[in-house]
């Protein structure tokens, strides 16, 4: 169905309740020219630009849960392009400009609201690295703005811009970032996808890789069936090393736990997202009224879903530093996400090395901003058998090479990213 | 999570920090490009029972081995590693 005025009108003349079904729960055919393993953000934004974009609609998404019930439903919703080096740049720009039309393009409110994204920095040193960042930003045709204190003394009153050893000298701000509603962006991909034919198959985790005499990938075995294809692309964040394991493959990847807490609702105060530059806490504030807000990773190798108490401890001391106020405010929930980071703390968008099976992997903790690049770059390789433009160096043997693309600097040290 | 170290008793998780999978040895100098690849990228990446790297060093500053199952972060083995100091004299 398309949603609008009318649709909206006539639903409510009858009491809203002939609403239909956002999208189709399928079940598996024999068949599909391309699946998608993994129905969250990813998986499902590449089955809409492959059906939409490159005319391939004989597709299925299959997720073991329930779709958007693992990352996409956890994380902090900031959507950025704030990047420095070569390769993430443009792609998340290109991202960007996907999630400035998305709306329109998927018939579906996904509550994108561009209310900025702001660095702020607190020494001279890191407002030079800003300003490099600023620059890179500005000459590839992204908006950024340096800011120094007293702009900032404007904005925002309310930080602790005096605090002995970090005071906060100023910002870098990308006015088109913001936040999305994560939920909505998985319903709105599925709405839109299932709207062109794909099938949508819960509760269908992939099992094993069907492959033929010559090891090419010709299908999936799975918990409702063997399902044939002649391609399958896995985009499964943080289960990307057992997925690939299945196909005999190790991949660069660590699985992390990462947390994100939200507090009980007050008025509105945050009025973009901030992140803290002297430790790691970033906040934005949602339409509710509560403030979402995160930190690090917890730093040990885990698939469990949560986390433990010394992050909580450092992420809300990130947040007494910046905003000494919110110390009145209750913690109201917390939850954690299992992260695939890799050793450059770049994502993988590349052919494998078995025939027949693509990776779309290793988003580290950034994976909700790259939901609409990642699903027209990822929709490219697996319609053209070659990377698009924009992710041309998210190759898989960048390691080998010495081509990669460390934005932090860390090294091979996949908990530091 | 509290790992319980040989030497200082039972600790909390602030206490230590993580070096990861115990698992990948570092080839011999002549081993060539692959093995460092190898060595330096890949990861097992265990959902399950992994032998890890931890460092104790908000306390005795020794290298510990850790047992953990990192899909319920539940530990069953905590040893020094083999030429931490303290192991090396018997501690």
């Amino acid at each position: 169905m398309k949603y609008s005025i009318f649709s909206l009108a006539r639903a409510a003349l009858s009491g809203h309740k002939n609403w239909q079904s956002t999208w189709r729960d399928a079940a598996p055919k024999d068949r599909y020219d391309v699946i998608i393993i993994g129905g969250g953000g990813h998986g499902l934004a590449t089955a809409w630009f492959l059906a939409s974009e490159f005319g391939i609609r004989n597709v299925a998404v299959l997720e073991k849960g329930w779709i958007g019930s693992g990352n996409a439903g956890r994380n902090t919703t900031i959507i950025r392009s704030n990047y420095g080096l070569p390769g993430n740049t443009r792609f998340y720009e290109l991202s960007m400009k996907l999630w400035e039309r998305m709306e329109q393009d998927l018939n579906y409110n996904a509550m994108v609201s561009q209310r900025g994204v702001l660095n702020l920095y607190h020494s001279d040193a890191q407002r030079d690295a800003f300003a490099r960042r600023g620059n890179t930003m500005r000459i590839n045709g992204i908006d950024a703005e340096l800011l120094d204190q007293a702009a900032l003394r404007k904005m925002l009153p309310f930080l602790n811009f005096e605090n002995a050893r970090f005071p906060i000298q100023g910002g870098l701000l990308q006015r088109r970032g913001g936040t999305a509603r994560h939920d909505a962006v998985v319903w709105g991909y599925a709405h839109a996808a299932s709207g062109l034919g794909v099938d949508i198959i819960q509760n269908c985790e992939v099992t094993g890789f069907v492959r033929d005499a010559n090891g090419k990938v010709t299908g999936v075995e799975t918990s409702r069936g063997k399902i044939g294809a002649s391609k399958v692309g896995m985009a499964v964040a943080g289960s990307s090393s057992r997925v690939a394991a299945m196909a005999g493959l190790r991949l660069p990847i660590e699985s992390h736990v990462l947390q994100a807490f939200v507090s009980e609702a007050i008025k509105p105060l945050i009025p973009g997202v901030m992140t803290f530059g002297a430790g790691h806490f970033y906040v934005s504030q949602s339409d509710k009224g509560g403030l979402v807000f995160g930190g690090d990773i917890d730093g040990y190798n885990s698939y469990a879903q949560r986390g433990n108490l010394p992050v909580v401890e450092d992420v809300c001391e990130g947040g007494m530093a910046l905003i000494p106020m919110i110390g009145r405010v209750r913690l109201l929930r917390q939850w954690g996400g299992i992260m695939d980071m890799s050793m450059d703390g770049t994502p993988i968008i590349d052919k494998s090395p078995v025939d027949g099976l693509y990776i779309n992997a290793g988003w580290c903790y950034g994976g909700f901003k790259a939901t609409p690049g990642s699903g027209l770059v990822f929709a490219h390789l697996l319609a053209r058998d070659e990377s698009h433009k924009e992710a041309a160096r998210f190759r898989l043997d960048r390691f080998q090479r010495g081509a990669m693309i460390d934005e932090k600097g860390q090294g091979a040290q996949p908990n530091l990213h | 999570m509290r790992i319980i170290c040989p030497f200082c008793g039972e600790r909390e998780l602030g206490e230590f920090t993580y070096l990861g999978d115990a698992k990948p040895q570092r080839p011999a100098a002549d081993a060539g490009e692959d093995a460092v690849y190898d060595y330096v990228y890949l990861r097992d990446n265990i959902a399950g029972v992994m032998s890890e790297h931890w460092y104790h060093g908000g306390g005795c500053r020794a290298w510990l081995k850790v047992t953990r199952n990192t899909l319920t972060h539940e530990i069953s083995a905590v040893e020094p590693t083999a030429g931490a100091g303290a192991a090396k004299v018997g501690a």
